[in-house]
Protein backbone atom coordinates (compact mmCIF):
# COMPACT_ATOMS: atom_id res chain seq x y z
CA UNK A 1 0.00 0.00 0.00
CA UNK A 2 1.53 3.23 -1.16
CA UNK A 3 0.63 6.72 -2.40
CA UNK A 4 3.32 8.72 -4.13
CA UNK A 5 3.01 12.23 -5.57
CA UNK A 6 5.34 15.14 -6.29
CA UNK A 7 4.74 16.58 -2.79
CA UNK A 8 4.36 13.57 -0.50
CA UNK A 9 4.87 9.83 -0.12
CA UNK A 10 2.82 7.57 2.14
CA UNK A 11 3.58 3.88 2.51
CA UNK A 12 2.55 1.05 4.79
CA UNK A 13 5.16 -1.34 6.12
CA UNK A 14 3.32 -4.59 6.90
CA UNK A 15 6.16 -6.01 9.00
CA UNK A 16 6.29 -3.15 11.47
CA UNK A 17 2.63 -2.16 10.88
CA UNK A 18 3.87 1.39 10.37
CA UNK A 19 2.43 4.05 8.07
CA UNK A 20 5.31 6.29 6.98
CA UNK A 21 4.61 9.85 5.85
CA UNK A 22 7.16 12.05 4.09
CA UNK A 23 6.96 15.43 2.35
CA UNK A 24 4.30 18.12 2.50
CA UNK A 25 0.56 17.50 2.90
CA UNK A 26 -1.52 20.58 2.18
CA UNK A 27 -4.42 19.17 0.20
CA UNK A 28 -7.52 21.24 -0.40
CA UNK A 29 -10.09 19.29 1.57
CA UNK A 30 -11.62 15.94 2.41
CA UNK A 31 -12.04 15.00 -1.28
CA UNK A 32 -8.32 15.18 -1.89
CA UNK A 33 -7.53 13.35 1.34
CA UNK A 34 -9.83 10.45 0.35
CA UNK A 35 -7.07 8.13 -1.04
CA UNK A 36 -5.12 8.55 2.23
CA UNK A 37 -8.26 7.75 4.25
CA UNK A 38 -8.75 4.69 2.06
CA UNK A 39 -5.19 3.47 2.71
CA UNK A 40 -5.73 3.93 6.45
CA UNK A 41 -9.04 2.02 6.32
CA UNK A 42 -7.30 -0.86 4.55
CA UNK A 43 -4.73 -1.01 7.34
CA UNK A 44 -7.50 -0.96 9.92
CA UNK A 45 -9.35 -3.83 8.21
CA UNK A 46 -6.32 -6.05 8.88
CA UNK A 47 -6.77 -5.33 12.61
CA UNK A 48 -3.08 -5.22 13.55
CA UNK A 49 -2.57 -5.09 17.34
CA UNK A 50 -0.47 -1.94 16.90
CA UNK A 51 -0.51 0.85 14.33
CA UNK A 52 2.44 3.26 14.19
CA UNK A 53 2.30 6.57 12.37
CA UNK A 54 5.79 7.76 11.52
CA UNK A 55 5.51 11.49 10.80
CA UNK A 56 9.17 12.39 11.34
CA UNK A 57 9.68 13.29 7.68
CA UNK A 58 6.36 15.09 7.24
CA UNK A 59 7.43 18.72 6.98
CA UNK A 60 3.97 20.28 6.77
CA UNK A 61 0.40 19.28 7.44
CA UNK A 62 -2.46 21.75 7.04
CA UNK A 63 -5.51 21.88 9.29
CA UNK A 64 -7.52 19.66 6.90
CA UNK A 65 -4.75 17.09 7.32
CA UNK A 66 -4.77 17.49 11.10
CA UNK A 67 -8.50 16.81 10.92
CA UNK A 68 -7.89 13.61 8.93
CA UNK A 69 -5.23 12.48 11.41
CA UNK A 70 -7.62 13.15 14.31
CA UNK A 71 -10.29 11.05 12.64
CA UNK A 72 -7.82 8.16 12.38
CA UNK A 73 -7.05 8.46 16.10
CA UNK A 74 -10.75 8.42 16.97
CA UNK A 75 -11.33 5.36 14.75
CA UNK A 76 -8.50 3.48 16.47
CA UNK A 77 -9.83 4.56 19.88
CA UNK A 78 -13.21 3.08 18.95
CA UNK A 79 -11.58 -0.24 18.00
CA UNK A 80 -10.31 -0.72 21.57
CA UNK A 81 -8.10 -3.70 20.58
CA UNK A 82 -5.59 -1.65 18.55
CA UNK A 83 -2.76 0.31 20.16
CA UNK A 84 -1.40 3.43 18.53
CA UNK A 85 2.03 5.04 18.43
CA UNK A 86 2.80 8.36 16.77
CA UNK A 87 6.43 9.14 16.03
CA UNK A 88 7.14 12.82 15.55
CA UNK A 89 9.94 15.32 15.57
CA UNK A 90 10.35 18.39 17.77
CA UNK A 91 12.45 19.92 15.01
CA UNK A 92 9.35 20.25 12.83
CA UNK A 93 7.32 23.05 14.38
CA UNK A 94 3.77 21.92 13.60
CA UNK A 95 4.49 18.55 15.20
CA UNK A 96 5.70 20.08 18.48
CA UNK A 97 2.69 22.41 18.47
CA UNK A 98 -0.19 20.20 17.37
CA UNK A 99 0.51 16.49 17.93
CA UNK A 100 -0.02 16.66 21.69
CA UNK A 101 -3.71 17.42 21.06
CA UNK A 102 -4.17 13.89 19.75
CA UNK A 103 -3.46 12.51 23.21
CA UNK A 104 -6.48 14.44 24.46
CA UNK A 105 -8.56 12.37 22.05
CA UNK A 106 -6.93 9.09 23.02
CA UNK A 107 -5.08 9.25 26.37
CA UNK A 108 -3.32 5.89 25.91
CA UNK A 109 -1.88 6.96 22.55
CA UNK A 110 1.90 6.82 22.74
CA UNK A 111 3.51 9.96 21.40
CA UNK A 112 7.26 9.74 20.72
CA UNK A 113 8.65 13.18 19.95
CA UNK A 114 12.39 13.15 19.37
CA UNK B 1 -21.65 49.15 7.72
CA UNK B 2 -18.55 47.98 9.64
CA UNK B 3 -18.39 45.46 12.49
CA UNK B 4 -15.45 44.43 14.65
CA UNK B 5 -14.89 41.13 16.46
CA UNK B 6 -12.17 39.82 18.77
CA UNK B 7 -8.87 41.71 19.13
CA UNK B 8 -8.98 43.58 15.85
CA UNK B 9 -6.64 46.53 15.50
CA UNK B 10 -6.02 48.49 12.32
CA UNK B 11 -2.28 48.75 11.71
CA UNK B 12 -0.44 51.78 10.45
CA UNK B 13 1.96 50.23 7.98
CA UNK B 14 3.81 53.32 6.83
CA UNK B 15 6.53 53.09 9.47
CA UNK B 16 6.90 49.32 9.86
CA UNK B 17 8.62 46.59 7.87
CA UNK B 18 5.93 44.75 5.94
CA UNK B 19 5.35 42.30 3.14
CA UNK B 20 2.15 42.02 1.11
CA UNK B 21 1.01 39.58 -1.58
CA UNK B 22 -2.10 39.98 -3.69
CA UNK B 23 -4.12 37.47 -5.71
CA UNK B 24 -6.86 37.99 -8.24
CA UNK B 25 -9.31 35.16 -7.52
CA UNK B 26 -10.92 35.17 -10.95
CA UNK B 27 -7.73 34.80 -12.94
CA UNK B 28 -7.23 31.06 -12.46
CA UNK B 29 -9.41 28.20 -11.13
CA UNK B 30 -9.01 27.42 -7.43
CA UNK B 31 -7.64 23.93 -8.02
CA UNK B 32 -4.84 25.21 -10.22
CA UNK B 33 -3.74 27.84 -7.76
CA UNK B 34 -4.04 25.77 -4.55
CA UNK B 35 -0.35 24.91 -4.52
CA UNK B 36 0.48 28.62 -4.58
CA UNK B 37 -0.91 28.98 -1.04
CA UNK B 38 1.88 26.82 0.34
CA UNK B 39 4.53 28.40 -1.87
CA UNK B 40 3.47 31.91 -0.81
CA UNK B 41 3.28 30.92 2.87
CA UNK B 42 6.74 29.30 2.80
CA UNK B 43 8.17 32.35 1.05
CA UNK B 44 6.73 34.61 3.76
CA UNK B 45 8.20 32.38 6.48
CA UNK B 46 11.62 32.35 4.81
CA UNK B 47 11.55 36.08 4.16
CA UNK B 48 10.90 36.99 7.79
CA UNK B 49 13.80 34.94 9.15
CA UNK B 50 16.11 37.56 7.58
CA UNK B 51 15.04 39.90 10.36
CA UNK B 52 16.16 37.54 13.11
CA UNK B 53 19.88 37.19 12.32
CA UNK B 54 22.41 35.50 14.54
CA UNK B 55 24.71 38.19 15.92
CA UNK B 56 27.24 36.18 17.85
CA UNK B 57 28.45 32.61 18.19
CA UNK B 58 27.00 32.30 21.71
CA UNK B 59 23.57 33.23 20.54
CA UNK B 60 23.73 31.27 17.34
CA UNK B 61 21.82 28.21 18.58
CA UNK B 62 19.07 30.30 20.13
CA UNK B 63 18.81 32.36 16.99
CA UNK B 64 18.53 29.26 14.82
CA UNK B 65 15.80 27.90 17.08
CA UNK B 66 14.00 31.21 16.85
CA UNK B 67 14.32 31.26 13.07
CA UNK B 68 12.87 27.74 12.85
CA UNK B 69 10.04 28.76 15.16
CA UNK B 70 9.19 31.92 13.22
CA UNK B 71 9.48 30.26 9.82
CA UNK B 72 7.26 27.35 10.89
CA UNK B 73 4.63 29.53 12.56
CA UNK B 74 4.45 32.05 9.70
CA UNK B 75 4.26 29.26 7.09
CA UNK B 76 1.48 27.48 8.96
CA UNK B 77 -0.62 30.57 9.69
CA UNK B 78 -0.17 32.23 6.29
CA UNK B 79 -1.06 28.96 4.53
CA UNK B 80 -4.22 28.48 6.63
CA UNK B 81 -5.30 32.09 6.02
CA UNK B 82 -4.75 31.79 2.27
CA UNK B 83 -6.55 28.44 2.12
CA UNK B 84 -9.53 29.99 3.93
CA UNK B 85 -9.56 32.98 1.59
CA UNK B 86 -9.45 30.76 -1.52
CA UNK B 87 -12.25 28.55 -0.17
CA UNK B 88 -14.60 31.17 1.18
CA UNK B 89 -14.16 34.27 -1.00
CA UNK B 90 -17.09 35.57 -3.04
CA UNK B 91 -16.54 34.12 -6.50
CA UNK B 92 -19.07 36.51 -8.01
CA UNK B 93 -16.87 39.48 -7.13
CA UNK B 94 -13.44 40.15 -8.55
CA UNK B 95 -12.23 41.64 -5.29
CA UNK B 96 -8.56 40.70 -4.76
CA UNK B 97 -7.29 38.54 -1.91
CA UNK B 98 -4.47 40.24 -0.02
CA UNK B 99 -2.21 38.90 2.71
CA UNK B 100 0.02 41.30 4.61
CA UNK B 101 2.63 40.63 7.26
CA UNK B 102 3.79 43.45 9.51
CA UNK B 103 6.88 42.96 11.58
CA UNK B 104 7.26 44.53 15.02
CA UNK B 105 10.10 44.05 17.48
CA UNK B 106 8.18 41.56 19.64
CA UNK B 107 5.26 40.43 17.49
CA UNK B 108 4.08 39.75 13.95
CA UNK B 109 0.69 40.81 12.60
CA UNK B 110 -1.04 39.10 9.67
CA UNK B 111 -3.90 40.71 7.79
CA UNK B 112 -5.85 38.62 5.33
CA UNK B 113 -8.40 40.57 3.30
CA UNK B 114 -10.97 38.85 1.11
CA UNK B 115 -14.56 39.13 -0.05
CA UNK B 116 -17.32 36.87 1.29
CA UNK B 117 -20.76 36.01 -0.15
CA UNK B 118 -23.38 38.02 1.79
CA UNK B 119 -25.45 34.89 2.54
CA UNK B 120 -22.48 33.34 4.42
CA UNK B 121 -21.88 36.31 6.72
CA UNK B 122 -24.24 35.47 9.60
CA UNK B 123 -22.88 31.88 9.87
CA UNK B 124 -19.32 33.23 9.83
CA UNK B 125 -20.17 35.83 12.50
CA UNK B 126 -21.61 33.11 14.75
CA UNK B 127 -18.41 31.08 14.35
CA UNK B 128 -16.01 33.96 15.11
CA UNK B 129 -18.18 35.03 18.07
CA UNK B 130 -17.75 31.50 19.45
CA UNK B 131 -13.97 31.72 18.89
CA UNK B 132 -13.67 35.22 20.41
CA UNK B 133 -15.67 34.44 23.54
CA UNK B 134 -14.07 31.06 24.18
CA UNK B 135 -12.26 30.88 27.52
CA UNK B 136 -10.92 27.34 27.01
CA UNK B 137 -9.66 26.94 23.42
CA UNK B 138 -8.23 23.48 24.18
CA UNK B 139 -11.68 22.25 25.13
CA UNK B 140 -13.27 23.83 22.04
CA UNK B 141 -10.55 22.28 19.86
CA UNK B 142 -11.13 18.76 21.17
CA UNK B 143 -14.92 19.19 20.85
CA UNK B 144 -14.47 20.34 17.25
CA UNK B 145 -12.34 17.25 16.46
CA UNK B 146 -14.98 14.97 17.98
CA UNK B 147 -17.71 16.82 16.05
CA UNK B 148 -15.79 16.45 12.80
CA UNK B 149 -15.31 12.72 13.42
CA UNK B 150 -19.12 12.31 13.64
CA UNK B 151 -19.52 13.94 10.22
CA UNK B 152 -18.05 11.37 7.88
CA UNK B 153 -18.56 13.57 4.81
CA UNK B 154 -17.92 16.98 6.39
CA UNK B 155 -16.23 19.12 3.76
CA UNK B 156 -14.65 21.70 6.06
CA UNK B 157 -12.85 21.08 9.35
CA UNK B 158 -13.24 24.52 11.01
CA UNK B 159 -9.83 23.87 12.54
CA UNK B 160 -7.56 26.45 10.85
CA UNK B 161 -8.32 29.44 13.08
CA UNK B 162 -8.70 27.23 16.13
CA UNK B 163 -5.21 25.69 15.69
CA UNK B 164 -3.74 29.22 15.49
CA UNK B 165 -5.36 30.14 18.83
CA UNK B 166 -4.78 26.84 20.58
CA UNK B 167 -1.39 25.72 19.25
CA UNK B 168 0.31 28.99 18.26
CA UNK B 169 -1.13 31.20 21.04
CA UNK B 170 -2.35 33.66 18.39
CA UNK B 171 -4.75 36.54 19.07
CA UNK B 172 -7.37 36.96 16.39
CA UNK B 173 -9.65 39.79 15.33
CA UNK B 174 -11.95 40.57 12.43
CA UNK B 175 -13.36 43.57 10.60
CA UNK B 176 -16.39 42.91 8.42
CA UNK B 177 -17.44 45.66 6.06
CA UNK B 178 -20.22 45.95 3.51
CA UNK B 179 -18.60 48.26 0.99
CA UNK B 180 -21.22 48.09 -1.79
CA UNK B 181 -24.97 47.61 -1.53
CA UNK B 182 -26.23 46.55 -4.98
CA UNK B 183 -25.06 43.89 -5.36
CA UNK B 184 -23.76 43.46 -1.83
CA UNK B 185 -19.98 43.30 -1.53
CA UNK B 186 -18.72 42.11 1.86
CA UNK B 187 -15.03 42.39 2.77
CA UNK B 188 -13.53 40.47 5.69
CA UNK B 189 -10.23 41.56 7.22
CA UNK B 190 -8.87 38.80 9.48
CA UNK B 191 -6.08 39.84 11.82
CA UNK B 192 -3.75 37.36 13.51
CA UNK B 193 -1.14 38.40 16.04
CA UNK B 194 1.66 36.16 17.31
CA UNK B 195 4.46 37.00 19.73
CA UNK B 196 8.05 36.43 18.65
Amino acid sequence: MEIKTEDYHISYDTETTTINYTGILRLSGMDEYAPIVQLFNQVLEQEPPLVTFNLRQLQFLNSSGINVLSKFVIKIRQKKNIKMVIKGSKKILWQGKSLKNLQRLMPNLQLDLE
Amino acid sequence: MTQFFGDFKEEQIDCEEYLALGFSPGSMPLKHRWRNNGLSADFMGDYLTTFFPSNSKDNKLNEIDKQIEIKGAVSYIANELLENAMKFNDEASNYPITIRLILHSDHIIFHLINSMPFQNVSKFQAYIRELSSCSDPQDLYVKQLERNAQEEDGMTSSLGLLTMINDYMAKLGWKIEIIEQEPKLVIVNTMVKISV
